[in-house]
Formats: C-alpha cells, sequence, structure tokens
C-alpha cells in the first residue's frame, strides 16, 4: 500500500541535519529566519525610536536659530561633565550603526533565502489580495531609506554637499541645505519612502516578536499607520518650511 | 436550471519533474453547477478521446477536507472563492467566456512532478520531526480528566483545521511555510497534552521548515488562500513559543554538567 502510493520521479529535498552544538544560543538563534525577523523587529524598533525623537528634537527649528542651535548643542554634552563631552552621543551613533547593520544583514539574508525558495517563480500573473504595496516594497524603500542615510549625513553631517557649509552651524546649515530646491525633493521623496517602510514595519514587528492578542491586535495597524504619518509627515514638512520661508535666516 | 459556460483554459503542461513546462490552451463547455475539478474531467475525457494525455492533478475527496487538490487558478491559490479548496470551487463564481490561468503550486520544497502535480513531502518531513505528543499506552484516560478551557480547545482546533494542501506556501511571495507549521505546532502547543514536547516541537519543526522553505514577512497572503481559514495570529503564537525555548528549553537541563 505504502509502495504503490509513493511516487517516482520528482522527490522533496533531503533534510540535511544541523549541526548546532557547541555555538552559543544568540548565534544559533541568528542563524533561524524566526531568529532574523526578531532581531529586525527590535531593531527596527530602536530605529523607530531614533527617528521619532529626531523629529521631535527638529521641531526646535520653529523656534527660531537660538534654540536649534542650543539643542544641537546640548547633544553633544548629554550628562557632561559625569561623562566626558559627545560621550554620549556616541554611544547613541554606535548603538545606531549596530541597529543599522544588524537590520541591513537580516534583510539581506532572508531576501535571498526568500529568492531561493521559489526558483521558477509563477508563470501568470498572481493577484495578491492581503499584500499592499507598503508590504511589497519593504526591500526598496529599505535601500531608498538607506541610499538617502548616506546623502543625509553627507549634507548635514559632514558638510560635503553644501558650499555654505559651517561646521557647528546647525540652523544656518539646515536652512542653505534645504533652500535648495532639488535638496528639498530628496528630502521629500526619501521621507515618503520611509513613511512607507515604517506603515508595514512598525505592524509586522509586532508578528515577528509574537505580540498577538485580540485584546490590542486592532491597534497594532493603527500605531503604524499613525506612526508613519506622524515622523514622515512631519519631515516632509520641515523642508516644505524652509521653501516657503517660515523657517529661514 | 444550469447554464452552460464556455471557458477559455490556458492550463500548465510539464512531462515530467525535468521538462521545463509550458502552457497550452483548451477550450471546454461546462455545466455552471460542474466543480472545478469536474470541469478538468470534462477537458481531460476530450483530450483521451482525441488520444492525448490528460492532465495530470492532484485530488482526492472533492470536499475539502483532504488537502490532495491544489491549483493557482487566474494568480490565487485556490481560486476566486474564500475559505474554499479547488474541489469545492464551483464553475458559477465564473462568467461564460472567462478565460481561466491554472499553474501547479510553485515552490522550491515543491517540485513538480507533473503538470499540475507537485510533491509536497516536505510537508511530512515537518510533522514527522514535532507533530506527536507524549501519552501513556494502556486504555486511554477519561476525557474529563485533563481540564481544557474552551477558548484554548476552539483555538487548538481553528488551528488543526489545516488540510495540508500547500495554498500559504503556494500564495507567499517567499514560499514560506510558516502558516502550515505554526498550525501543526500551536493546535499542539495550545492543549495540556501538548506541554511536554511545547519547546522542543517548537524547535524542531520550525528547524525542519527552513531547510525548505522561505521566510515569513507579515504580508498576509497565506490567511487570505488558506481553505480553512486559519489566522496568522497562530504565526505569531508559534514565533513567540520559538524565541521562549532559546531561553526555557527544558532539553537544556540535560546538557549540565555534573562535577
Amino acid at each position: 500500500m505504502t509502495q504503490a502510493m509513493e511516487r517516482q520521479g520528482a522527490d522533496a529535498p533531503v533534510v540535511q541535519p544541523t549541526h548546532r552544538s557547541g555555538r552559543p544560543w544568540p548565534v544559533e538563534f541568528f542563524s533561524t529566519a524566526i531568529g532574523k525577523k526578531w532581531v529586525m523587529a527590535v531593531t527596527g524598533l530602536g530605529l523607530m525610536g531614533f527617528v521619532f525623537a529626531h523629529m521631535v528634537g527638529n521641531l526646535k527649528m520653529f523656534l527660531g536659530p537660538e534654540e536649534f542651535d542650543a539643542y544641537a548643542e546640548a547633544l553633544k554634552t548629554l550628562l557632561y561633565p559625569i561623562i566626558p563631552e559627545t560621550g554620549v552621543l556616541w554611544i547613541f551613533r554606535f548603538g545606531l550603526i549596530v541597529m543599522f547593520g544588524l537590520h541591513i544583514t537580516s534583510a539581506y539574508q532572508l531576501t535571498r533565502m526568500n529568492h531561493r525558495a521559489r526558483p521558477v517563480k509563477y508563470q501568470s500573473p498572481r493577484d495578491y489580495i492581503a499584500a499592499n504595496f507598503a508590504a511589497r516594497t519593504m526591500r526598496w524603500t529599505g535601500i531608498i531609506v538607506g541610499l538617502y542615510l548616506l546623502f543625509h549625513l553627507a549634507d548635514m553631517t559632514w558638510g560635503l554637499l553644501d558650499p555654505e557649509f559651517v561646521k557647528g552651524a546647525a540652523y544656518n546649515n539646515l536652512v542653505t541645505s534645504l533652500k535648495r530646491p532639488p535638496v528639498a525633493a530628496i528630502y521629500i521623496a526619501a521621507n515618503l519612502a520611509l513613511g512607507i517602510h515604517l506603515f508595514h514595519g512598525g505592524w509586522s514587528m509586532f508578528q515577528s516578536l509574537g505580540l498577538n492578542s485580540p485584546r490590542y491586535n486592532n491597534a497594532r495597524k493603527a500605531f503604524a499607520a499613525g506612526f508613519a504619518i506622524v515622523v514622515a509627515g512631519m519631515n516632509c514638512f520641515f523642508p516644505i518650511a524652509v521653501l516657503t520661508g517660515i523657517v529661514s535666516n | 436550471m444550469s447554464k452552460m459556460l464556455n471557458l477559455n483554459l490556458k492550463v500548465w503542461r510539464q512531462s515530467g519533474p525535468d521538462d521545463s513546462g509550458h502552457f497550452e490552451e483548451y477550450t471546454t463547455t461546462v455545466a455552471d453547477d460542474a466543480s472545478f475539478l469536474e470541469m478538468l474531467d470534462y477537458v481531460n475525457e476530450q483530450l483521451i478521446a482525441d488520444n492525448k494525455e490528460p492532465i495530470a492533478f492532484d485530488h482526492d475527496c472533492r470536499e475539502g477536507i483532504c488537502g490532495s487538490c491544489g491549483l493557482m487558478i487566474n494568480g490565487q491559490a485556490h481560486g476566486p472563492q474564500k475559505g474554499t479548496a479547488t474541489c469545492q470551487l464551483h464553475m458559477r463564481k465564473f462568467e461564460d467566456g472567462a478565460n481561466i490561468v491554472i499553474e501547479p503550486w510553485r515552490a522550491a520544497a515543491f517540485p513538480i512532478i507533473k503538470d499540475l502535480a507537485v510533491n509536497r513531502a516536505a510537508f511530512d518531513r515537518i510533522i514527522e520531526s514535532g507533530g506527536y505528543i507524549t501519552v501513556n499506552t494502556g486504555a486511554a484516560q477519561d476525557a474529563n480528566e485533563i481540564p481544557v478551557p474552551k477558548d484554548a480547545a476552539d483555538a487548538a482546533m481553528d488551528a488543526a483545521a489545516c488540510i495540508g494542501c500547500g495554498a500559504c506556501v503556494a500564495a507567499c511571495p517567499n514560499s514560506a511555510g510558516n502558516l502550515f507549521t505554526a498550525a501543526k505546532i500551536q493546535h499542539l502547543n495550545l492543549l495540556p497534552q501538548g506541554q511536554a514536547e511545547r519547546f522542543q516541537r517548537t524547535v524542531t519543526m520550525v528547524d525542519t521548515m527552513e531547510e525548505f522553505f522561505g521566510s515569513c514577512t507579515n504580508y498576509g497572503e497565506c490567511q487570505e488562500a488558506c481553505p480553512k481559514e486559519i489566522s496568522i495570529d497562530f504565526i505569531a503564537m508559534m514565533n513567540r513559543d520559538y524565541v521562549k525555548s532559546m531561553l526555557v528549553n527544558r532539553r537544556r537541563l540535560g546538557e549540565r554538567k555534573i562535577g
């Protein structure tokens, strides 16, 4: 009976037993897809905290150059004199680099895994029902935000792109950079991509972390949408404010 | 009174696992109260009468409970009707003169055997690795001996409704098997009888799944395609049990070195 039911020809791939003994459990955990998704969720949450704080801090620009520059200076002297000048800032920077590194590494490895899982695509058009635009473009919005991050650092931190850049004059640098319409356009486009990325990521992280309960399931998508709109909306408003002269030097 | 439908079919034909395969077009006329598989039966009878090779497709019970059938119909796993396996889909869901494209499930873990039939043995490997519980042999104990909360029993039954058809993998843009694996893990993990192996089961079944399938990106396509409408909530439960297993795995106690 069993033999009669055996199928000739196409065999399923043979399972290779995994040899995991000896490796520390965090390494073991990160080697699995669920572990990588968990890391993506945790680092994503940390980066969401960063973009939110960054957006709130930038609201200082509406209070004028003194307030804004004082805020920029205060970031350098956080917890001073307990910790040396820029010490806390570098701890934050190091944390951000680690979080970006892990987030991007996980995304790359999971994407490779997913491409391997379907070597032959569907030969007829797919009809998606649940997967929305944000979910299907996560890889692209992620790459756009990553490239934009480098542009933003080169523009506002390193001062490589703005001929009028003066180190330390944060408010002045902001205005001279964003009053150029092509630069403002890049900021707006990239922040729309960030908003789309946050719209799926802000919900998806709950699933990856296993945070699921009928008590708050409905609030998860609302949180993601609200967070994406507030952060991306305000970030898009900053260059518009400079272009329209609401913020000027 | 049933209506007759003229249909234009585009069906994937592949002579064997190593053939590259191609679409072939057929026309047929069936009554709108025929099921989708009966429609394919008519096409096959015509093909046999013409001395041609009939279309191979998987089917068995034809009442939506065995999980054998499964076709990609116009880009949707199990076709346009929600919560329905291909066998329970009826032609009245299609218009007269409709164009219908039929493809097999596509995933590295589901190699095509012939035409529309794929090998879903990877699912069996996942079940084998942890889909069991520890029970004493001998006479079954009285059912009321083990208290089970009604809500847990209902949730476990929802997960246990999985028929293993593979639509979740087929519908997933990543070919992930998370919905199947989560359902098979959670229908045991939710019940008292499944607690003994709870974390070991989660680890072995997830690890086996990852040998074959892609990863979950929370698209939600799988629960839309699932003929049993199994929720992705079970995937979240599986994720949490997997993370917990890293911290509380009872197998670890045995690894402790003494002296």
